[in-house]
């Protein structure tokens, strides 16, 4: 029997079947793997869920679209090493959702800005960009150290992590608010907070300890970004994808 | 304007038992002149925003991060979507010989359910609603939307075909379907996202870090591949024939065309996440399918431009033809530029500077609306049923307001793009790295100017557009004097 193309022309379901397997093939043969493939996630130490701040803070910064001028993503090369620190690993996103890698460098790659600079510096930063970094054309965000955060429902969003995946314990579930208001009031009692989210940065992030505004939350979680894993304790057999 | 064409069998005009449906045409067509208007005007106040920071107005509704979405949604999806669905509903009409499957009612709802679509993305933007995933930002609500809108969409495509009088289904509406069939598989597999409470907007990706970055890229790359691609091609294969008066210039390079470009394109998606946490095999296997997109795509090329064998004098005569070709001009150049950007250790220049968005650029000005513009320069006389249009000369006009805007903007993002990848990476005698980040930074600024005056422009073109296609529309065909007066406004 001689193929004619004329046959698939002339039938619109016959286009449209083939049409489907065509464009399906690539994608399972690249997408599907990731999942299935355990190298491809380091096994590394460190690596947690963001604290209950953290992900509210990490939820302003998706919010604002920071990533279409700021990657979380350093590549291996030279110049970049020495710029933003050790090159980026899987396993350091396994629990960003979504990922936040960006496609553009308008202002620095962000992967490892935790601890770079002082609390005090980002809230200048966020308040006035120019009056910190004179070149900067970086939008200024007053309004986040003005408004409260709203995280009455931060339960709800450990919940909604855990349904798809990620490892929040009935424990950090229950306690979801008080380790909210916890991590961004000097006065409190952390060391349960601690002992949840290691190396979670405590203070008062926004320099009015009254007050828990949307920028605790946002420097909460820049300050811990590319913190987690301790890169002194890693061989490079243990980063082998 | 030529109303039949030997072009293909498919030009017998109406059936007079079974007319068109061409009011809900009219209004797609006046819908994309008045997003075009937005989207160019959105993207030239952002681009404003990186050279005079002043502009982000220290309000939260108008930050460069809650505008970019905004410009980037409105050029994609509300300029580039409303031309291509409106177009498919006039092009699958007329090479089928039927009407819209299940009347005007579906196809209305298609018009205005897209519309409300748009506007909802966008408010979510502006208020702070998004997932933040590129190009796909629309928190779920709106994306359950589109997703209804989509399948009234594609049965009313499908159905058209299934009802056609034509014994083959032309070209056009080969990629017409692959367009309408892959954004449906890749919206809805990019798109799954768990909503923390089905009151609120925020939800959760069912993808994390890895994962989630190859599945946004693959959907990201192929909302370029098939929305801004292979529609636009059904735009080509229709309109440049009709315009031209002359046959595709090869069936068989169409099939192989059709057939590798659908194929190749949806593995492409890995080069834009070159030297990242991704596998090294994914890494390249994008790259190498990127290489060889470049054979389909210039066979693409290839075939609209050759279209005009023995009808090339019709440049000198139909400006809306010469957007169209010089559409595919662009076309060609921007996937030549594309498939070299994806070799690796190029990209490791390019990537994350503006060479990037310059390259977007040229395939989204000089590609997808020059040749949107040919088709609406063919299309508003033909729907308004006007002899001609208002004036050619304002068409030569804006040709070349748009020619130089295109050409200024894409240089400038060629130097600044080149120069802050070199200065990452520039190293002093010492051994230090030799510029800080923020230098690089202040050394685009002039760069970011000539870009804002290159869109500038662009945009003054597409008004002089919107202008003429106003005053066709009324009735001032070219060589008569006005008999009112129009005003400068967006038809909608």
């Amino acid at each position: 029997m001689q193929f004619k193309h004329a046959t698939i022309e002339r039938s619109a379901p016959l286009l449209a079947v083939l049409t489907l397997i065509t464009v399906a093939i690539g994608g399972l043969v690249e997408i599907v793997p990731l999942f299935t493939i355990e190298s491809t996630i380091e096994r590394v130490q460190g690596v947690r869920p963001y604290s209950p701040l953290e992900l509210a803070g990490r939820n302003i910064y998706v919010r604002e679209g920071c990533y279409v001028c700021h990657s979380q993503q350093i590549r291996p090369m030279r110049d970049e090493v020495e710029r933003y620190g050790h090159y980026s690993l899987a396993a350091e996103s396994m629990y960003d959702r979504p990922f936040q890698w960006g496609s553009k460098r308008t202002g620095p790659d962000l992967a490892r800005v935790g601890g770079k600079y002082s609390n005090e510096w980002h809230v200048a930063h966020m308040i006035d960009p120019r009056s910190v970094v004179p070149e900067s054309v970086m939008p200024a965000y007053p309004f986040l150290a003005r408004r409260p955060l709203g995280a009455g429902d931060i339960a709800a969003h450990l919940v909604a992590n855990r349904r798809l995946g990620v490892p929040y314990s009935d424990e950090m579930i229950a306690s979801a608010a008080a380790d909210l208001a916890a991590q961004a009031d000097p006065e409190a009692d952390t060391s349960d907070l601690l002992k949840r989210y290691p190396g979670a940065v405590i203070g008062d992030f926004d320099g009015d300890p009254k007050r828990l505004t949307e920028m605790d939350a946002l420097i909460a979680y820049m300050q811990v970004l590319g913190t987690m894993v301790k890169f002194q304790g890693v061989t490079p057999a243990d980063l082998k994808q | 304007m030529q109303k039949a064409s030997p072009a293909s069998p498919m030009g017998y005009g109406m059936d007079a038992e079974q007319p068109y449906i061409e009011d809900v045409v009219r209004a797609f067509v006046a819908a994309t002149v008045f997003w075009a208007v937005v989207a160019f005007l959105a993207g030239v106040y952002i681009a404003l925003q990186l050279a005079f920071p002043a502009l982000n107005l220290g309000l939260e509704w108008t930050t460069f991060g809650r505008l970019r979405p905004v410009h980037t949604s409105a050029a994609i999806f509300a300029f580039g979507g409303n031309a291509l669905i409106g177009t498919s509903f006039y092009v699958v009409q007329r090479t089928c010989r039927a009407a819209l499957w299940g009347g005007p009612v579906p196809a209305w709802f298609v018009f205005w359910g897209y519309q409300l679509f748009i506007v909802l993305a966008a408010l979510g933007y502006v208020m702070g609603y998004t997932q933040s995933k590129e190009y796909a930002e629309p928190e779920w609500y709106v994306d359950l939307w589109l997703t209804l809108v989509w399948v009234v969409y594609f049965m009313i495509f499908i159905g058209t075909l299934i009802k056609r009088e034509e014994p083959h289904i032309y070209v056009a509406n080969w990629f017409y379907l692959a367009f309408i069939i892959t954004v449906a598989m890749l919206h809805i597999v990019n798109n799954l996202s768990l909503p923390v409470s089905i009151f609120g907007a925020k939800s959760y990706s069912a993808f994390a870090g890895v994962q989630d970055a190859l599945t946004q890229w693959w959907y990201g790359h192929n909302a370029v591949g098939f929305f801004l691609t292979a529609g636009f091609l059904a735009i080509m294969y229709y309109f440049i024939p009709k315009a031209a008066g002359r046959p595709i210039y090869s069936y068989r390079l169409s099939i192989i065309h059709f057939w590798s470009l659908i194929f190749l394109y949806i593995w492409a998606g890995p080069h834009h996440l070159h030297y990242t946490a991704l596998p090294d095999w994914a890494q390249t296997l994008g790259m190498a399918f990127s290489v060889m997109l470049w054979m389909p795509s210039w066979g693409g090329m290839i075939n609209g431009i050759m279209t005009l064998s023995g009808a090339w004098d019709k440049l000198r005569t139909d400006p809306g033809l010469r957007f169209s070709v010089t559409a595919v001009g662009f076309y060609g150049m921007a996937t030549f530029e594309g498939p070299v950007m994806s070799i690796r250790q190029v990209n490791a220049l390019s990537h994350y500077t503006d060479w990037t968005v310059g390259h977007v650029h040229s395939g989204a000005l000089g590609w997808n609306a020059f040749v949107t513009f040919g088709a609406l320069y063919y299309l508003v006389p033909v729907l308004w049923k006007r002899a001609g249009l208002y004036s050619t000369r304002l068409v030569a006009w804006h040709f070349w307001l748009g020619t130089l805007g295109i050409v200024l903007y894409i240089t400038a993002m060629w130097v600044s793009g080149i120069m802050q990848g070199l200065m990452w990476r520039a190293y002093d005698e010492y051994g230090f790295l030799q510029y800080s980040f923020v230098e690089t930074v202040a050394a685009m600024r002039p760069f970011y100017m000539i870009r804002a005056l290159g869109g500038i422009l662009f945009l003054g073109g597409a008004l002089l557009m919107v202008y003429n296609l106003w005053r066709t529309a009324q009735g001032h065909v070219a060589g008569q004097p006005a008999a009112r007066a129009a005003t400068v406004q967006p038809a909608e």
